[in-house]
């Protein structure tokens, strides 16, 4: 049986807790009796039998026939499928995506079904390399389709694969792959990793065009979901489903497939970095010091491959099928059951590891923006109720933070970086002043289209992710971060942890309360 | 020569010297002063030419980019037949009358210093198409003061200038700003210069490289003369981006990162690692290989590169140049200007209206006395990693000195 989530109230005898730096972590006393760690619950137990369970669920979807009475000869059939931005690290072949693709595929074929267009739901992320798409959907599935053009990736920027499909009574248009929008069927394969993920999100945001998210990416959304987990509370889940309704009524019948996972993060070598400190054995601080040591003298391009060469395992914990609502119910309770930790009262600073990887770095480099947008953006948001910290309060974040690009993924935040943050980091006014110019550029378009880059506009997204986070806290620091990149963010850079702490007393005072989000693995306070 | 001694910096001919220098700045400008062709002393003070000249007691003389190349070697040969040895080096000048009045000394030795006739009504010094009478009696050879014999320059405690030469300033003009008029000038002139091929465009791109004295100073007359402009800024220091931005720059960014953001700014693509357009017109104050062959780059095709840092022996592939038309615009000091209005001023009076606006006097950064000099031209080699941008020797204790003999 799993253990459910833990906040620890340090004690003296509690030992030092480790946070992320990046490719690297550290140990940092907490000062007793008046900080606690936040511990994700354990892995809940996985299914056994994978293949029976997605067959059964295809067969006995909810709220919908069973696929079978859905597919027949001389149809349209569009497969959708979550991109490469998640699972976080990424998961031991066979992907679960593979599987249930596989599975859908043999249905199409027994009920001949031979027009299969099977697409992968990019929105403004960067296309997926072959390797990478091998390893999510398997060699069978490439080789069958990828060489005739029938396995390819969204393009949110070709005006002659888009479908307007509609407006919403607010004003938000609903512009989607066209393909999809035209198809008798679109089968929706989703992984869901954290709350927000899947139901209408899956196609209103993963297959639509800039045109369409703009309505939801932009700071006035960001600023007002609270958080973005917590459906009743978050702006953005409120647009994606009313943008559900315009796909309901003229959009393409949709099968949603979703999938629970388990937070079984880390493989065996580095299984101690999902442990709770003092139930670490010899053993586990060995490796530590061991890989930690090893870690500080390895050239940083060769730590990035270590790390992003690691499989997570990603248990599967429940698949449910049938339509998008309904679906979506059950996932997101299921969720919760995983990651809710309920947490009491919040805190004056709140503190968190920031490590190598994040939706949009995978096989990438983590660039200052996207450090922000990790701590702001996703560690900020992990709750339900209210933020772990006060209104005014200090988040310290761990993370070298240097001035480093990917050049291929990410050459919008080089721009983004250099002209923008130079002039305002203020969200609302750089989305003013600045969005527009970056997200009509020919050659960003250029390269999303063809090469394997982020949209031009995406770093702005980014930015908006962690404006909730900017609005709320009174300082952000960075703990080993490099100065001059720390202050471009807006943010204040510190020596070390204690030295961020006699900065953060200037705003929370001599003794703070302190919460250390000890993820990953992932989780989400419901903070009471 | 009048046999009245005066302390000046003096550059001799002597190929030896220039060759050590050359070999010394590798490794460090104060060594190549003082073991080059410069040395200090006791020198007697020019005589007057004629009439129409004035004695000018230097106040404040700054150090330039060209004097540097100079006192290092790295000059071009070029100007060997345009200048006079031993001369003394400094042109950018506000010094003293022997009535007393302050002035701004503008060093091109053009048609009236030189007794010969003008090319045009009111022509400045810098004006005409022929340059023959920088070579031609009565005076020695030399395009400006502080590269001629016959007039001595600034980094001296005595010079003779031409009537023509002369600006006289306001009392409430500190001399820390009015040494700053010169290179201001030679700013404002490459700035119109650039203006003058994209004034048909609404809001053009305008590209500046390297942002030392001459490249802040191109800013000033880019912004002044061009508010619509986005100018844009590759400068390599701190000092330089805040100084860029306090100019009117639009956007200010590290030298290795221009051409992406001139690309960002026109919304072009990249081809190798050319823009596949690009400025509409880029100033280059810095003038090596590299900085020429970026500007064609990040020039769009039939764009005009303003050359405004000096160059000398350089290796540039000119393919780009001929495949993208390009023009490549020469801007050498000052001279009668056509504003974008059509009406004509001279750039002197341009940049003594200026120089308040800007506040150039921001831009000096230390002074020194001429015994010092080993530590100034250091000090002016190393500017930009040490924070400074205008290094000046300050002379004004030797006039004290001067007047109280007197």
């Amino acid at each position: 049986m799993p253990r459910p989530g833990f906040v620890l109230d340090v004690d003296k005898s509690t030992p030092p807790i480790m946070f992320w730096r990046g490719e690297n972590f550290s140990l940092e006393k907490l000062p007793a009796d008046r900080s606690r760690v936040i511990y994700a619950p354990e892995p809940h137990k996985p299914i056994d039998d994978i293949d029976s369970a997605i067959r059964h669920s295809l067969l006995n979807p909810i709220e919908m026939d069973p696929l079978p009475a859905l597919l027949f000869p001389g149809m349209k059939l569009t497969i959708a499928f979550d991109d490469i931005s998640l699972p976080l690290p990424k998961m031991t072949r066979p992907d679960i995506r593979q599987r249930i693709i596989e599975a859908v595929l043999d249905m199409a074929a027994e009920a001949g079904v031979d027009d299969v267009h099977i697409i992968a739901a990019l929105a403004l992320h960067r296309r997926m390399t072959e390797d990478e798409l091998r390893h999510q959907l398997g060699d069978r599935v490439y080789d069958a389709f990828a060489p005739r053009g029938l396995l390819y990736q969204h393009d949110a920027e070709d005006p002659d694969a888009l479908a307007l499909l509609g407006t919403t009574d607010h004003g938000e248009e609903v512009e989607i792959n066209k393909r999809a929008a035209e198809s008798d069927l679109l089968v929706y394969v989703n992984i869901n990793l954290v709350a927000m993920d899947g139901g209408w999100k899956s196609t209103a945001t993963g297959l639509a065009s800039y045109r369409s998210l703009r309505h939801h990416h932009n700071t006035h959304t960001m600023q007002n979901s609270r958080s973005f987990m917590d459906a009743h509370k978050s702006e953005l889940h409120k647009s994606n489903w009313r943008m559900g309704e315009i796909m309901r009524k003229h959009g393409p019948k949709i099968f949603q497939i979703e999938t629970n996972i388990n937070n079984d993060t880390f493989p065996d070598p580095f299984a101690f970095l999902s442990k709770r400190e003092w139930e670490w054995n010899g053993r586990d601080r060995a490796k530590f010091v061991a890989t930690q040591a090893a870690l500080k003298r390895t050239p940083n391009r060769i730590a990035r491959n270590i790390f992003h060469g690691i499989e997570a395992l990603h248990n599967m914990t429940s698949i449910q099928c049938g339509e998008v609502e309904a679906v979506h119910k059950i996932t997101t309770e299921n969720v919760w059951k995983q990651q809710l930790v309920e947490v009491q009262g919040q805190t004056d600073i709140l503190t968190m590891g920031i490590s190598f990887i994040c939706p949009y770095n995978v096989n990438s480099i983590m660039n200052p923006i996207l450090v922000m947008c990790t701590g702001l953006g996703y560690f900020f948001n992990l709750y339900r109720g209210k933020p772990l910290v006060r209104e005014g309060g200090v988040v310290i974040m761990t993370h070298p933070t240097p001035n480093e690009f990917h050049p291929v993924h990410h050459p919008s935040y080089i721009d983004f970086f250099e002209q923008v943050l130079t002039e305002t980091t203020v969200p609302h006014e750089l989305e003013a002043r600045f969005e527009k110019q970056f997200a009509e550029d020919e050659w960003y378009r250029h390269l999303y289209r063809t090469s394997y880059a982020y949209h031009g506009v995406h770093p702005f997204y980014m930015w908006y992710w962690g404006s909730h986070g900017m609005q709320h806290c009174g300082k952000v620091i960075i703990v080993g971060g490099d100065a001059p990149t720390v202050r471009r963010l807006g943010f204040t850079p510190a020596s070390t942890f204690n030295d961020a702490l006699e900065i953060a007393s200037d705003v929370v005072g001599r003794s703070p309360t302190i919460t250390h989000l000890h993820t990953p693995p992932l989780m989400v306070a419901d903070v009471k | 020569m009048r046999a009245v001694p005066m302390k000046a910096l003096r550059i001799d001919r002597n190929t030896g010297r220039f060759m050590l220098a050359r070999l010394l700045s590798g490794f460090d400008t104060g060594s190549a002063a003082k073991m080059g062709p410069l040395t200090y002393g006791t020198a007697d003070a020019p005589d007057l030419p004629g009439d129409g000249w004035h004695r000018v007691y230097p106040r404040l003389t700054g150090i330039c980019g060209s004097d540097l190349a100079t006192v290092e070697g790295h000059a071009s040969t070029y100007f060997e037949n345009w200048v006079s040895f031993p001369f003394v080096p400094g042109h950018e000048i506000v010094g003293q009358l022997d009535s007393g009045e302050r002035v701004v000394i503008e060093p091109v030795l053009g048609h009236a210093a030189r007794g010969h006739a003008l090319p045009f009504e009111n022509a400045a010094p810098g004006d005409g198409d022929d340059y023959a009478h920088l070579a031609l009696p009565p005076l020695e050879p030399g395009i400006q003061i502080g590269f001629c014999n016959s007039t001595g320059g600034g980094w001296a405690t005595e010079l003779v200038a031409h009537e023509s030469q002369i600006h006289r300033i306001p009392d409430d003009m500190s001399d820390e700003r009015a040494v700053l008029i010169e290179p201001l000038a030679g700013g404002i002139h490459a700035a119109l210069l650039a203006i003058a091929h994209c004034s048909n465009v609404e809001e053009p791109v305008i590209a500046v490289q390297g942002a030392g004295t001459m490249g802040l100073c191109a800013v000033a007359g880019l912004r002044a003369f061009a508010p619509h402009a986005r100018i844009i800024v590759g400068a390599r220091y701190p000092t330089q981006m805040r100084l860029a931005k306090e100019f009117g720059a639009t956007t200010v960014v590290k030298s290795s990162d221009l051409a992406r953001t001139v690309r960002h700014a026109v919304g072009c693509h990249i081809v190798g690692d050319s823009l596949s357009s690009g400025a509409h017109v880029t100033i280059d104050a810095v003038g090596n290989s590299d900085s020429i062959e970026t500007s064609i780059k990040i020039t769009r095709p039939r764009g005009r590169v303003v050359l405004m840092g000096m160059p000398a022996d350089v290796t540039v592939d000119l393919t780009g140049l001929w495949h993208r038309e390009t023009e490549l615009k020469g801007a050498y000091t000052y001279g009668t200007e056509t504003l974008p209005d059509g009406s004509k001023r001279r750039t002197f009076d341009i940049a003594l209206e200026l120089s308040a606006t800007f506040r150039v006097e921001r831009l000096l950064s230390a002074t020194y006395p001429l015994t010092d000099y080993a530590d100034a031209l250091r000090h002016a080699a190393e500017a930009g990693p040490r924070g400074a941008v205008k290094i000046a020797f300050d002379m004004r204790q030797n006039l004290s000195r001067q007047e109280k003999n007197r």
